[in-house]
């Protein structure tokens, strides 16, 4: 059989996903995992329909917070769980997106990033939340009854697995005619407007799934950490995953998840260093607008393409 | 890292690791963690004191315990329950951390504890006040060291009471630690035949508190109960004085107050409190000593409880390591509770099953700007509260791990 | 005591002129937002951190060159205009030809950078600044203490709003702002120099935001996070005003500050979501704001 070299480099991605744990420490890889994912369902709106939200912690931190509590008070399942979890940010993206499209532009990132502070405030104030304390000590429970999430490759590679999963399902949706129609509206809407497409529709739909899936990187991050906290709910995230996809390349395959992967490092390297985390992120944004605005992979892309890589 | 290394490290791990399973110490020594607040509003009552502290109990011991070298390792967790449970699950399953130490602020604390208890591992609190952590969160391998909740309710509030102030409205901290500072004064106020009023909770940390005090005032309480701690209730004593509050004849009452606030605030704000405390470091010779010593590496700075607990909890950890001759969590533990604390923190110590330890409390007043003579001469004790009479009773416990 | 729906009327009051406190800052520094926006497209999300060092202005210069607070009233504004003003040569006027957005994630970045910066050198635990002798005490006003301070603050706010719109609305240098507003390209035909006036209108906002940390100073404690919860607050204020509005961004600041006045009496659990909850409500009946044209 001849494989592509597209095919190759993909195989090549996921066996260093399934070795890395035997060299790394898992929760790290685990937490860059979530946030690649959460970073890439970001950029379904950013890269391909041209829509900067930044409020998507509500989705991510919210669903953090029904999967944690789920988990804890009602003893569920993990996957029910996270399905739970999922649920509540796609319903919760259905609202908030039904009011934001209205606006485009810097109108669009204004009114996501004042309703993600509501629903910050409400975090704070919802007493199955916790406050300042967070729901801790989630329990991580058996996968679909049988695999044992404590041990830590079982909950490893279960959430690659969630991560190559969501990861194609962002491929196959960009790729779909209906992933067409949003890159139409993304470069020219008056134009696909008058084209007879029903443009806030699509951006709907597009708003939604973006949501539930975010959801689902918060939901499994809750069952990671076994703990949710407000700090996934506060602006300081929804500006981090727009970080992680400028830093990475916007409306690639693999930038969200590459930038993700730095940024987590960065904050990694640092969490002894106290502020300097904040700075260097700060730094980058401002490089990164100021020269570097189509982000790493999306600066090596035309390198790939010539032989013959989409990335 | 080349190739020959990693197999050279790999088999001097080897080689370690079936050492140490004779040995009893994992890694071949033993690892002691310090989790603080670095920066924020704690930093000044623990933070860099408490490693400090840390710092002199190890040096106490000259650098080594039971043969094998003791190392110290710190980080700041910006009082966020979920980066200090990231990092004490990081120390704990990558770094070999043994115990973690001082554990400021309450949702900190219980974030460490779920985490030190799954993994078996000893987490020492000196810094947090809820009493939480020795009752539904107690642990096998978790102690509570320098102050609970129960005991500041206890001391301060009954005071407070039986001078009068008899009915009062609470300005609580909107987390573990205030809402249980709050519930424990209440039942410490309506044994006492007092009645309280009302309550409003207020975000962590809070800068202007004039529209709560406002709400404190139109309820009419004589007294204001501030169940939150550091620099909001500098500032909301600060800010009752600005607004009028204690001229009109109502009073504050401070549930939880450092020998570090009461520094930054100064004596003519602070002059007269009532507060309850575990430790002071101008009691006696053996306190002062410490005191001294601790003000050497200080720039001056007398410890506060906190950090007194975290030398006082760090010295009895190395010595049930002594006499254990292993670093194993459970069996430390039991070690720890079968010694007892003698020391300049606590004179008759011990530690209880629900992981408490319990010692002697103190009842003090603030000096007045002319009483106090020297640098930090703050306090007045008036009173000695007994360990057993401070602290919730065992039988009160809701820890599972306490026999009934 | 009398009472309004069982709510002491000296509560009421009260917490309604604590309000007002709290809409002078919404006022001044949305004014500003509005400013710049209104000219340079920019959503200036550095904003926070622009009145965080006013604040840090002010203190700094008490404690290194012994100016006090009536000379930071004036120098800490001016000092933060200048910072601003190089901020906008070097970094924000490439951005122009570009996607507004750009300018929104570059200020972003900067508020990062700036609140890192200052959370590094000074830690988080606030600084204290003391208010100045001559406005210390307080005014019984019957149903409450108020400290003379905070009176000031009110006054301030409204003194210089009220200034601001009449430079834009009645002078000259205010008939080309509004003109470049509108059409820039057609002002710069006649040989007026608009990247100046862009600078300039940066600067001014800034300074705005820069005199707004002075005033708050000896109210909260000076910190490095004191812009950043702010901020988020004054771009919602910003929005229910609509986009630019000079009008509506005074008038909505102080009357959100009375607005959770009030909540903080009736319902105090809603006091932090309400402006949103207003600002969604707004968005569905007028999307362009109450006072903002539709563009």
């Amino acid at each position: 059989m001849q494989l592509s070299r597209q095919t190759l480099f993909t195989l090549a991605l996921l066996l260093i996903g399934l070795v890395l744990p035997h060299f790394v420490y898992p929760v790290f890889l685990m937490k860059g995992l979530c946030f690649a994912l959460f970073a890439s369902a970001f950029d379904l709106l950013l890269g391909h329909v041209g829509l900067l939200s930044f409020g998507h912690a509500m989705f991510f931190g919210f669903a953090g917070y029904v999967t944690a509590h789920a988990a804890r008070e009602w003893a569920l399942s993990p996957e029910l769980s996270i399905l739970l979890g999922v649920l509540t940010a796609t319903l919760l993206g259905l609202v908030t997106g039904w009011l934001a499209i209205r606006r485009q532009g810097i109108y669009f990132a204004m009114v996501t990033l004042a309703l993600a502070q509501m629903m910050y405030f409400v975090a704070v104030e919802a007493p199955f939340t916790h406050g300042e304390d967070g729901i801790q000590g989630v329990p991580r429970g058996l996968l679909f009854g049988l695999i044992p999430l404590n041990d830590p490759l079982a909950i490893y590679y279960t959430v690659l697995a969630i991560f190559v999963l969501g990861l194609a399902l962002i491929h196959r949706v960009v790729q779909s005619p209906f992933g067409q129609v949003l890159k139409a509206i993304r470069d020219n809407e008056p134009r696909a407007i008058s084209l007879g497409y029903r443009v806030d529709q699509y951006k709907l739909l597009a708003f939604v799934l973006s949501a539930g899936i975010s959801g689902l990187a918060g939901s499994v991050k809750a069952l990671v950490f076994q703990l949710a906290s407000l700090t996934d709910v506060h602006w300081h995230a929804s500006g981090e995953v727009v970080l992680m996809t400028l830093l990475g390349g916007g409306g690639t395959l693999f930038g969200p998840t590459l930038g993700a992967f730095v940024v987590v490092i960065i904050q990694n390297s640092l969490a002894e260093a106290g502020s300097w985390v904040t700075i260097i992120q700060g730094a980058i944004f401002v490089l990164c607008v100021l020269a570097f605005r189509r982000g790493i992979v999306g600066t090596l892309s035309p390198w790939f393409a010539k032989i013959g890589i989409k990335v | 890292m080349n190739k020959s290394n990693l197999f050279l490290t790999a088999a001097v791990g080897l080689m370690v690791w079936s050492g140490a399973a004779q040995a009893q110490f994992t890694d071949n020594k033993v690892k002691i963690g310090v989790l603080t607040d670095l920066s924020g509003t704690y930093s000044d009552l623990a933070g860099q004191g408490s490693i400090e502290a840390a710092k002199l109990a190890i040096e106490d011991f000259g650098g080594k315990v039971a043969g094998v070298p003791i190392e110290l390792v710190t980080a700041d967790h910006q009082n966020k329950g979920d980066i200090g449970s990231a990092i004490a699950r990081k120390w704990y399953e990558s770094d070999g951390v043994d115990a973690i130490f001082d554990l400021v602020t309450s949702s900190v604390g219980i974030a460490v504890r779920e985490v030190s208890k799954e993994k078996g591992k000893i987490d020492v609190n000196s810094g947090a006040g809820t009493s939480a952590l020795t009752n539904d969160k107690c642990s096998p391998t978790g102690f509570h060291w320098a102050y609970d909740t129960y005991a500041l309710a206890n001391g301060t509030g009954n005071a407070v009471v039986k001078q009068g102030g008899d009915t009062w409205f609470f300005l609580t901290a909107d987390y573990t630690f205030g809402q249980n500072m709050q519930a424990q004064t209440e039942r410490v106020i309506k044994v006492n035949g007092g009645k309280v009023l009302g309550a409003v909770k207020h975000p962590f940390p809070n800068a202007d508190f004039s529209s709560f005090l406002m709400q404190a005032q139109s309820s009419n309480a004589k007294i204001i109960g501030l169940a939150n701690s550091g620099s909001d209730t500098i500032n909301a004593i600060k800010q009752a004085k600005e607004f009028g509050i204690t001229q009109s004849g109502q009073q504050l009452a401070a549930l939880l107050v450092f020998i570090t606030d009461v520094h930054s605030m100064g004596l003519d704000v602070a002059q007269k409190m009532l507060l309850t405390t575990g430790y002071y470091w101008d009691m006696d010779d053996p306190s002062r000593a410490f005191a001294k010593r601790f003000a050497a590496h200080m720039n001056g700075k007398m410890p506060t409880m906190v950090q007194a607990g975290v030398y006082s909890s760090v010295r009895h950890y190395l010595r049930a390591i002594e006499a254990a001759k292993t670093d194993d969590g459970p069996k430390v533990a039991d070690k720890m509770r079968e010694l007892p604390i003698v020391d300049f923190f606590a004179k008759n110590g011990h530690l209880r099953p629900d992981g408490r330890m319990v010692h002697d409390m103190y009842l003090v007043q603030v000096k007045t700007p002319q009483e106090s003579k020297v640098p930090w001469d703050y306090y007045k004790v008036l009173r000695t509260i007994p360990g057993d009479e401070a602290y919730q009773p065992l039988s009160e416990s809701t820890c599972p791990l306490v026999k009934k | 005591m009398p009472t309004v729906f069982g709510i002491p009327m000296a509560a009421l009051f009260g917490q309604v002129v604590l309000g007002c406190v709290n809409g002078a800052f919404y006022a001044l520094l949305s004014l500003g937002l509005a400013l710049i926006f209104g000219l340079l497209n920019v959503i200036n999300f550095a904003h926070g951190a622009l009145y965080m060092m006013g604040a840090f202005a002010a203190w700094l210069l008490l404690g290194y060159a012994g100016i006090g607070y009536w000379g930071s009233l004036i120098l800490a504004p001016l000092i933060v205009a200048l910072i601003a003003g190089l901020i906008e040569r070097l970094l924000l006027s490439h951005l122009y030809k570009l996607d507004h957005l750009y300018g929104l994630l570059l200020t972003f970045g900067l508020a990062l950078l700036l609140e890192g910066l200052f959370r590094q050198q000074f830690g988080v635990s606030g600084l204290p600044y003391a208010v100045p002798p001559e406005l210390q005490g307080v005014w019984n006003l019957g149903f409450m203490i108020l400290p003379i301070y905070r009176g000031w603050v009110v006054a301030v706010s409204v003194v210089v709003c009220v200034s601001i719109w009449a430079l834009i609305e009645k002078t000259k240098l205010g008939a080309i702002l509004r003109a470049a507003t509108e059409n820039p390209t057609l002002l710069a035909a006649f040989g007026v120099n608009v990247p100046l006036l862009m600078t300039a209108t940066f600067c001014l906002g800034a300074a705005l935001a820069g005199l707004s940390g002075v005033l708050a100073a000896p109210i909260y404690s000076v910190n490095p996070l004191m812009g950043s919860n702010l901020i988020i607050v004054v771009f919602a204020v910003v929005v229910i005003g609509g986009m630019g509005s000079i009008m509506g961004a005074v008038v909505t600041g102080f009357a959100l500050g009375l607005i959770e006045g009030l909540c903080k009496v009736f319902v105090p659990q809603v006091t932090a979501t309400a402006v949103f909850v207003i600002m969604a409500i707004v968005l569905l009946v007028r999307p362009a704001g109450l006072f903002g044209k539709r563009r």
